[in-house]
């Protein structure tokens, strides 16, 4: 996670009433919502693709991937396209609006919070103006291992 | 004056002057004394000497220069070919490949490989072709320093304190470096040799160890080689270039401590001594202490797996003929006659007797004479890929005391250039199987009534939309019983399940993980790890393996490989409300079957087709889809084959045929069950391409 640590900018997303931030060298683009292709025989949590200006991306319900209750695609919802070790996949979340600078020493990496979830995917909680922002560890989050190099 | 544009000419033809030696090599071994072979090797000496002291490197220089020393020697009569000679000019001629290779990746030759061959070819000359015992030596040793690439073991011991600041070192994202250097042994003043390569090296970095100590060096207390550990900012090319500036250098080898890095602390009485051990990404880890060779074969190894990874980094290039690019040239600009003609015609869709309708059609045209055109471009005769065959042939050959000989057919079957970077390993693979497995040894030969040499062949073709590559061999065949025997010893089948497989799907077996029938696991092939790895990699590009064997009468493996990768011919049908495509190669026909003729046989639907069973497949359930047709009478059936298998695929709409652009789901989604890939359909949404032979 060293990478994150480089630059402290996190991209602030919603997921039910959690702000939850991502590090910002692995964030694309954000997208609205077009039309996802199911994936018959994927893991649950993959809605399935869509095409991103000529390429095929696969979609993450992160709402599954997370536990969390389903919810209607909004007007606010975004699919957060990332790009890592020459993999793109995209995250849809309920929101997605700002960067936020969190200073190292305002991260909390101690994860034995409690929470609605699993807690494998966080990877520290930040603290910004009494906003309590969950830091998510990427590679865990999309559920593949992390390749040192 | 700057080199640099001339490099990549450089580099190429030089590819091609050692291509051309390689060939000639292999021929002169069958006929000695064939005096224009050898003016031919000589010329190509003369101009890579020629060609390489231009751009400044000097070691393929010196090289070739003792090589033509050799070789002038051999035309004027002074000596005679031997085997051996051609074994050295062979041994020069992976150097040469190895320096072009290493200035293909990192712009420079590297450090002088090549000084005890050098002296080889030298002695050669003087004792007039008579190889002498310190020749014959010489060679072995060369062999053995392959061996010991393998396995590089530095082993020194360093303080407690040296080992803290080396951690505190990495952890401040600095570099440690160790570095071994072995001073030429024709240096004189060793002490001040020693005295500028470190002041050089403090330029850039912090000595913080060295053994003999920095006094022992002053004294010159110390033999040709001397171990540093430095503390640098920058990367190791930058430290190599400084001291390859510096003469009097035999080799030096640089590696960081970062990475692969171990330490043991070993309890003893007094101090506690850390032993660094420096062990290279290898599977073999046992501890060997090998001083490490004069011709530092750790350097070079480091810089192979180096110079791989860069190789698949950098662009891929591929060479094209003018009229190609011509031929593709007049359709881009018939395209844009056609955009002229498209903008002309006005809303009504009509203009003077031209309507929508021809241009279109003629829009057609030239897109699909554009595609064919890029798609020549691409194209590559697989020469490539088997030009280096013949040299692996004799190589092995020779090492298995088999006589065999190598034929090569249809070279110039140009096949897309994606699939020649990818192919040349499971040909490699195939062909070594072959020999290794396939053909006997020259005495079980002749007691079989067969030639004494073995033949491998190796033939491409294309074939309709593909390509076909066969290696086949005239050896011993697969012994199906053995294979049986095999997998039940693996737990591969069960015993209930070998009684009802067929022969041919008991050859099929030998594509399953970790199964290999090699009796004794050799260096060539028979680790466990053989033609599973072949099979997914043909497979990876859209191709398919099979087998054909006869027993006693050798193997014939056939690989079927697309001629394109990227755009194919598919059938769009729907299932539920959900479109996908089928390739259209893999289809056989389209027909309907009445739902009341399905027959169940244990568990799986079969139907009477054309006096023949056909197993039915529905593709909702295989793809979890609520099937718009389920209660229906009739079905819509798709029936695919792979080989001479067919299924038939229940779907419930066609919807028609359309030329697709394969695009791949990327690799986090790979191994999709019944999955191929994914395309754009015309509105701008996905449809997955079904993967037909899943099915089978």
């Amino acid at each position: 996670m060293s990478k994150a640590i480089e630059n402290n900018q996190f991209v602030i997303f919603r997921l039910e009433n959690e702000d939850y931030g991502l590090p910002i060298n692995f964030v694309e683009t954000i997208e609205r919502v077009s039309e996802i292709t199911r994936v018959p025989n994927a893991p649950y949590y993959i809605i399935g693709v869509l095409n991103l200006r000529g390429e095929v991306v696969p979609v993450i319900d992160l709402r599954k991937r997370f536990s969390l209750g389903g919810k209607e695609i909004g007007d606010e919802t975004r699919i957060i396209i990332l790009s890592l070790e020459e993999m793109v996949v995209g995250i849809l979340v309920d929101g997605s609006s700002e960067v936020l600078t969190i200073e190292n020493d305002m991260i909390d990496h101690t994860t034995s919070l409690v929470n609605t979830f699993d807690d494998d995917y966080i990877n520290g909680i930040g603290k910004v103006n009494e906003r309590m922002i969950i830091i998510v560890d990427v590679y865990k989050m999309l559920g593949v291992a992390e390749i040192e190099n | 004056m700057d080199m640099n544009q001339y490099m990549d000419i450089f580099i190429e033809e030089s590819k091609e002057h050692l291509q051309s030696m390689n060939q000639i090599l292999l021929q002169m071994e069958n006929s000695p004394g064939d005096m224009d072979m050898l003016n031919e090797i000589f010329r190509i000496a003369h101009t890579l000497k020629g060609m390489s002291s231009t751009m400044g490197f000097q070691n393929i220089a010196h090289l070739t220069h003792e090589m033509e020393n050799v070789l002038d020697a051999i035309r004027g009569g002074k000596m005679a070919v031997h085997e051996n000679i051609i074994d050295i000019l062979f041994n020069c001629f992976d150097e040469l490949e190895n320096y072009i290779n290493l200035i293909e990746t990192e712009g420079s030759e590297g450090p002088d490989t090549s000084a005890e061959l050098i002296q080889v070819l030298a002695s050669l000359k003087d004792s007039g072709g008579i190889v002498t015992k310190e020749v014959a030596s010489a060679l072995e040793k060369e062999v053995d320093e392959e061996v010991v690439q393998e396995v590089v073991m530095a082993d020194i011991e360093i303080s407690e304190y040296v080992h803290d600041i080396i951690l505190t070192a990495i952890s401040k994202e600095l570099n440690p470096y160790y570095l071994k250097i072995t001073l030429d042994s024709k240096c004189m003043l060793k002490s001040a040799r020693a005295y500028i390569i470190i002041n050089t090296l403090e330029k850039l970095s912090d000595v913080i160890y060295s053994n003999p100590s920095i006094e022992d060096l002053e004294d010159e207390k110390f033999d040709l080689d001397f171990q540093l550990i430095l503390i640098s900012k920058v990367d190791a090319s930058i430290l190599e270039k400084e001291l390859e500036s510096i003469s009097e250098i035999h080799s030096f080898d640089i590696i960081r401590l970062q990475e692969n890095y171990t330490v043991i602390k070993e309890d003893s009485d007094t101090d506690i001594d850390i032993n660094i051990k420096l062990n290279m990404d290898h599977e073999e880890t046992s501890i060997v202490h090998e001083e490490m060779g004069a011709q530092n074969p750790l350097l070079r190894n480091e810089r192979s797996d180096e110079s791989r990874n860069k190789r698949n980094k950098t662009g891929k290039t591929v060479r094209v003929d003018i009229d190609r690019l011509d031929n593709l040239m007049n359709l881009v600009s018939e395209l844009i006659i056609i955009k002229t003609r498209l903008e002309d015609i006005d809303d009504t869709g009509r203009k003077e007797g031209q309507n929508m309708h021809d241009a279109i059609e003629y829009l057609e045209r030239i897109t699909t004479s554009l595609h064919d055109a890029v798609m020549k471009v691409r194209m590559v005769p697989i020469e490539r890929v088997f030009n280096r065959f013949p040299r692996m042939v004799r190589d092995l050959s020779k090492e298995l005391g088999k006589e065999i000989s190598l034929f090569m057919s249809g070279e110039d079957t140009e096949v897309d250039r994606t699939v020649i970077d990818e192919i040349g390993d499971p040909l490699i693979h195939l062909i070594r199987n072959s020999i290794d497995h396939g053909i006997e040894d020259p005495a079980t030969r002749e007691k079989g009534n067969k030639n004494k040499s073995g033949t491998v062949r190796l033939v491409a073709y294309p074939d309709g939309n593909s390509v076909v590559i066969e290696v086949e061999d005239d050896g011993k065949g697969i012994n199906i019983d053995k294979v049986k025997a095999k997998a039940l010893e693996r737990g591969v089948i069960t015993p209930q399940q070998s009684h009802l497989m067929e022969d041919k799907d008991i050859i099929q077996l030998l594509f399953h993980p970790g199964f290999s029938t090699a009796d004794k696991i050799s260096d060539i092939s028979g680790r466990g790890v053989g033609l599973d790895v072949v099979k997914t990699k043909i497979e990876t590009l859209g191709g398919v393996v099979e087998v054909d064997t006869k027993q006693g009468q050798g193997s014939k493996f056939t690989i079927r490989l697309p001629l394109t990768l990227a755009i194919i011919q598919a059938l769009l049908v729907t299932v539920g409300s959900e479109k996908y495509a089928i390739p259209l190669n893999s289809i056989k026909e389209i027909t309907t079957i009445q739902a009341n003729t399905i027959r169940k046989v244990q568990n799986h639907e079969v139907v009477l087709y054309r006096n023949a069973t056909l197993p039915i497949l529905k593709l909702s359930n295989i793809l979890n889809v609520t099937s718009a047709s389920e209660d229906h009478e009739e079905y819509v059936v798709v029936i695919v084959k792979k080989g001479d298998k067919t299924v038939g695929v229940v779907v419930d709409h066609l919807v028609g045929q359309q030329e697709i652009v394969i695009k791949s789901l990327g690799k986090y989604l790979a191994n999709i069950k019944a999955i191929a890939g994914a395309t754009i359909l015309g509105n701008g949404s996905v449809a997955l391409i079904v993967d037909t032979n899943s099915f089978f």
